[in-house]
C-alpha cells in the first residue's frame, strides 16, 4: 500500500450542459475521492459557470447535476478555487455562485464555504503546487 | 432573403457570435441557444459586441437554456427577447432559412 498522498487538481474550463466535460469532471472527482488523495478543484474561463446557483434544467430535459457540487465537501474535497478574472469577464460575482460546506469528520471542524475566489497569480501558484492536473 | 441565425457557443470560448454578427445582414434574426445564451447577460466582456449587434439584427435567447444555466430574465441585456421552444419554431417558420454558427 502506498502512503504517498499526491495533490490532485481538477481544472474545469467548460460551461455545463453544452458539452459533457463538466459532468464528466464531476464524476471523476467523485470516483477519485475513494483514493484518499489531496483534492482541489479549480474553475477558470467558462468553467466558472458550473458553480452558478439556481440552475433549473426542467425545461431542457437534461439532468441537473449542479446540486452535486454542494456535496463535494462530503467527498473530502477541501478546496475549491474560482478565478476572479474569469468571473469578472462574465459579469459575475461570488454571490452568483453556490456555497459549498465542509466538515472534517475527525475534528468536527466546520467550514461554511470552501469556494474561494483567487487572483491569477494564485491560480499559477496552485497549479505549480499540484502533482497532477486533470483537465476538463 | 431573411435568415434566422443560431449561436450555441459562448463568446468567450469561440468567435461564433462575433462572426455571425459580422456577416448577418441587417434585419436578420439571431437566436442564442445552449451555451450561446451566456452572451445575453449584462456585465460581461461580450456585452459591447452584443449591444452593437442589437443595432443591426434582432437578438433572441432561448428561455429554457437560460433557466437551466441559473439565470433569470432580469440579467439580460436590454433589447434581447426571450422565446420558448414554440417561439423557436415560430422564428424558423418566419424566416426563409436557418443558419447555424457552431
Amino acid at each position: 500500500m502506498s502512503e504517498v498522498v499526491k495533490k490532485f487538481m481538477y481544472l474545469n474550463r467548460k460551461a455545463p450542459y453544452g458539452t459533457i466535460y463538466a459532468w464528466e469532471s464531476l464524476e471523476v472527482v467523485l470516483i477519485g475521492a475513494a483514493f484518499d488523495q489531496e483534492v482541489s478543484l479549480m474553475f477558470v474561463d467558462d468553467g466558472v459557470y458550473q458553480l452558478v446557483k439556481g440552475q433549473d434544467t426542467t425545461g431542457i430535459g437534461m439532468k441537473n447535476f449542479s446540486p452535486t457540487y454542494r456535496t463535494l465537501g462530503d467527498y473530502e474535497v477541501k478546496t475549491i478555487y474560482v478565478d476572479a478574472d474569469s468571473l469578472a469577464a462574465r459579469g459575475l460575482t461570488q454571490d452568483d455562485l453556490v456555497a459549498i460546506a465542509y466538515e472534517d469528520m475527525d475534528t468536527e471542524e466546520e467550514i461554511e464555504n470552501i469556494v474561494e475566489v483567487v487572483d491569477a497569480a494564485r491560480v499559477t501558484e496552485l497549479m505549480d503546487e499540484a502533482d497532477v492536473v486533470f483537465s476538463f | 432573403m431573411s435568415i434566422l441565425h443560431t449561436v450555441n457557443k459562448t463568446p468567450f470560448e469561440r468567435n461564433s457570435l462575433e462572426s455571425c454578427l459580422k456577416y448577418a445582414s441587417p434585419g436578420a434574426a439571431v437566436l442564442l441557444i445552449e451555451d450561446g445564451v451566456y452572451a445575453a447577460l449584462v456585465g460581461s466582456s461580450a456585452e459591447s459586441l452584443v449591444k452593437s449587434g442589437l443595432g443591426k439584427v434582432s437578438v433572441y435567447v432561448l428561455g429554457p437554456d437560460l433557466k437551466a444555466r441559473g439565470f433569470r430574465e432580469d440579467r439580460l441585456i436590454e433589447g434581447i427577447q426571450v422565446v420558448d421552444y414554440a417561439g423557436f419554431v415560430d422564428l424558423t417558420t418566419e424566416h426563409d432559412k436557418v443558419q447555424a454558427w457552431l
